[in-house]
């Protein structure tokens, strides 16, 4: 990094503390970016870090600090001020304008005009042609519609929106949560054309081999302090970790070793007129069974399928040898499976209710009494599962929303545990959330199996999947492109290859 | 949370106990327990209507043709009594019921199965019932002449000093304590107006649960058609004009959210019964008739401010806790 530390740094903060009643976000951190190089910066959930990217965005005011670009002391009062500075964000979920144009959202706040003062679309329709084709993007039309979009087209327009400012600063907000691998390729292609033309860019994601793929120099937050920063060649991952937790982590996945029992689930070719094709496979006691693949391969709709969330168009089910067809989620958890959804806060919890409430939920047809509720039984049933979770609360009658996130995610699987399931389905049980939390995620999951429990977990994430799974299903396209024992001889390459249709090479 | 709710709940009725007394001074007599008697029988309709509201709008959806629904409803069992005097007013009653459970399911169909947004559905369907008002009627109104003294009478017939009227108000008030808090129905229509996904996941069919709670609300609303004719001795297309929107009021100002799952039956009687207070008390005092609809307007925004603040309340309660270091 020679030439990295020799120019200057395009912006500089330094001592930026904020505050917010009862926390303090951010305490006296320092972070710089280079022209032409990526900076990752790296915490685990709550270290600050989008705290510290809404001060860069003008959205909130630092309660202490400096901000220099090019050396000249800055305030970004507004994010007008700060898109006039030359800094622009790219979120983890595009805040675009769905309902406008490609061109439109390009050119939004700063639209050519004509001499009359009227937007001038021909000039914009243009230019964004133009930009389109500066980032390799020239398949999206200027005059669609932005909804029409996938995700990382979304992402292209929001580059395009960048550089039709000739933002410097570029802040990239976990930009690849939602992407599939190969939209994740062409996202660092596009990186990677930013970096030649000069740009300063943030980094930010939870992913290390992205970090490493990418990133020049890295900052790491914890509990809104700087912590380290340097080059990334002269670090590894380890330290990074460290770093980030402050304390060293050896075995993220505390798989414990269970017995493998007889078939529970057997499923057989599966079939859904749009969705998937051809699913056959064997879940077994005490077993958890991975779901590989990228996004849309098709792995969330089977497990809604096996639900009753929608109705596949062919195939057959046996759960312990019977045979069931479950035509709505009631039905599918009456017969033991549970599915705990991606969005566990969105589609988990109900807030305002109490947590007994919550936890009785799906179990009220075994708590009432033809649609009469047995209030009794409910507090019963609620009290023995937050104690066996340890759920930490005053009491069970308190609103869920009021507890903390540790318990919040408590709560919730103690729902699906008083509705006594054979199957969980975990879809992306640990996408976006800190190591701490994870690794107790983790950790439940093989209580569950402990118990006689069989699990399905549908992952995006490889050190995940090959961490916690007896066994791999990969899905591409809709259909089951392999299997793999989680033995020894398992690579990470062989899933990617499977997942992306990549024939392997003969070695 | 809950305990803020009972605490708004509260500050409600002592605001209306307050506004009783201070009136009182004004118009002495007005707090006499024959008048409130009086007050409460004024209200019974409204109190009704507002419960099964509170329903719907605890859902996430909205119900904006109670007052045609309650207007046709009540215009049938008008006819048919007019034209058979010899059935008997029971029957008038379930019928009356049957003709608004058809109604409200209608209106709940088309939320559930074709998943238009209710406030399109029931103002389309207000302006229908309204309609339909003028095809069976001819355009003619039912007059007190033509209505038997049993259909006039079940309404007043006094029981423990009340009327019947106000009776079925204080059924109406046990039925829903019961459904709200003890059923697996009423937990259903929290839980859906709360979290729609997570009740999803947990098995709640939620398109059958609105569409039961739009049943509810049509139900109430034909029972309701039969009591406004019976008390106000006419059916016409006039009837309960523009009602819905007092009854949305009574609803909002009853602590119930706009945005689905807050609020409880006790707070859609008090809101119901602020309004009815104002309503009596402003003629008593002197007060033009447009000052009461300011009243009413200024207590709507009142209370949605009040809800508003209460629920970011809330929140800086969680961020405190999760602020803490543990």
């Amino acid at each position: 990094m020679d030439i990295g530390s020799m120019t200057e740094p395009c912006i500089t903060l330094s001592g930026i503390t904020k505050n917010f009643p009862g926390v303090r976000a951010l305490n006296a951190v320092g972070l710089e970016l280079y022209p032409g190089e990526v900076t990752a910066l790296i915490g685990e959930n709550g270290a600050g870090k989008s705290t510290l990217v809404k001060i860069m965005t003008g959205i909130y005011q630092p309660d202490a600090g400096e901000i220099r670009i090019n050396g000249k002391s800055v305030e970004l009062s507004s994010p007008h001020s700060a898109f006039k500075l030359g800094i622009t964000a790219i979120h983890q979920e595009t805040v675009l304008f769905d309902e406008l144009s490609v061109a439109e959202n390009i050119f939004l706040g700063h639209a050519p005009k004509t001499r009359f003062k009227t937007v001038d679309w021909s000039a914009m329709r243009v230019r964004s042609r133009r930009l389109l084709k500066e980032i390799g993007a020239e398949h999206i039309p200027a005059e669609a519609p932005l909804k029409e979009l996938s995700i990382a087209n979304k992402h292209l327009v929001a580059v395009a929106r960048a550089l039709s400012v000739e933002a410097d600063i570029v802040i990239m907000d976990e930009p690849t949560a939602a992407l599939s691998h190969k939209e994740i390729e062409d996202l660092f292609d596009l990186i990677g054309l930013l970096k030649k033309s000069g740009k300063s860019i943030l980094f930010i994601s939870h992913k290390f081999d992205e970090i490493y793929r990418i990133a020049d120099r890295y900052t790491v937050f914890r509990d809104g302090e700087m912590v380290g920063n340097g080059s990334i060649q002269d670090t590894d991952q380890n330290a990074i970790v460290q770093l980030m937790v402050g304390r060293s982590v050896d075995q993220v996945f505390p798989k414990q070793k269970v017995a493998i029992g007889k078939p529970v689930l057997t499923v057989e070719d599966l079939h859904h007129p749009t969705e998937f094709a051809d699913i056959t496979f064997k879940l077994n006691q005490g077993e958890i069974l991975g779901f590989y693949g990228l996004v849309g391969a098709g792995r969330s709709e089977v497990m809604q399928a096996l639900f009753g969330i929608t109705q596949p168009s062919g195939g057959s089910m046996t759960l312990d040898g019977d045979a069931i067809a479950p035509k709505s989620p009631a039905d599918a958890i009456n017969s033991g499976i549970v599915y705990v959804p991606e969005e566990r806060g969105s589609q988990g919890v109900v807030a305002n209710l109490p947590i007994f409430q919550n936890i009785s939920l799906p179990s009220l047809a075994r708590t009432s009494r033809s649609g009469f509720l047995k209030l009794a039984q409910e507090f019963s049933l609620a009290s023995e599962y937050s104690t066996r979770l340890d759920l930490r609360a005053a009491s069970l009658s308190q609103a869920v929303g009021t507890l903390s996130g540790g318990n919040q995610q408590k709560v919730v699987i103690a729902k699906w545990l008083a509705t006594k399931p054979r199957i969980i389905i975990l879809d992306e049980p640990t996408k976006g959330i800190d190591i701490g939390s994870k690794a107790a995620v983790h950790a439940f999951m093989g209580e569950l199996v402990g118990q006689g429990l069989s699990v399905i977990m549908v992952s995006s994430e490889l050190p995940e999947i090959m961490g916690m799974s007896d066994r791999i299903i990969v899905m591409r396209e809709g259909r089951i492109a392999a299997r793999y024992d989680n033995d020894g001889k398992l690579s990470p390459e062989m899933l990617v290859r499977s997942a992306a249709g990549i024939e392997e090479v003969a070695a | 949370m809950k305990s803020l709710l009972r605490a708004r709940e509260l500050w409600l009725a002592v605001i209306i106990v307050a506004m009783v007394t201070a009136i009182n001074f004004r118009a002495p007599g007005f707090a006499a327990p024959a008048n409130l008697a009086g007050i409460l029988n004024d209200t019974s309709i409204l109190i009704i209507l507002a419960l099964g509201q509170m329903a719907v709008i605890l859902t996430r959806c909205i119900d904006l043709s109670v007052a045609s629904n309650l207007a046709l409803s009540g215009m049938i069992v008008a006819l048919v009594n007019a034209a058979y005097p010899e059935v008997p007013v029971q029957l008038l009653m379930i019928l009356a019921v049957g003709c608004g459970l058809v109604f409200g399911a209608f209106n709940g169909v088309l939320v559930w199965l074709l998943g238009i947004p209710a406030i399109v559905v029931t103002l389309g369907t207000l302006t229908i019932y309204r309609g339909l008002i003028f095809l069976i009627a001819g355009g003619q109104w039912v007059n007190a002449d033509q209505l038997s003294e049993d259909f006039v009478q079940f309404t007043r017939i006094e029981m423990l000093g009340l009327p019947l009227l106000s009776w079925y108000a204080v059924l109406a008030a046990a039925l829903f304590f019961v459904v709200m808090t003890r059923t697996s129905l009423g937990r259903s229509i929290y839980a859906i107006g709360v979290n729609p996904v997570a009740s999803v996941y947990a098995g709640i069919n939620v398109g059958r649960t609105t569409f039961v709670a739009f049943c509810i609300s049509g139900m109430l609303s034909g029972f309701c058609g039969y009591l406004w004719v019976s008390r106000y001795v006419i059916g016409s297309v006039e009837v309960a004009k523009g009602y819905e929107l007092t009854v949305v009021a009574a609803c909002v100002i009853g602590g119930i959210s706009i945005a689905g799952g807050v609020g409880t039956f006790a707070g859609a009687i008090l809101g119901a019964l602020f309004l009815g207070v104002i309503n009596s008390a402003l003629p008593v005092i002197n007060i033009s008739p447009f000052w009461q609809m300011a009243i009413s307007g200024a207590a709507i925004i009142m209370a949605v401010v009040l809800n508003a603040r209460g629920e970011k309340r809330g929140n800086r309660i969680i961020l405190r806790q999760t602020g803490e270091p543990s």
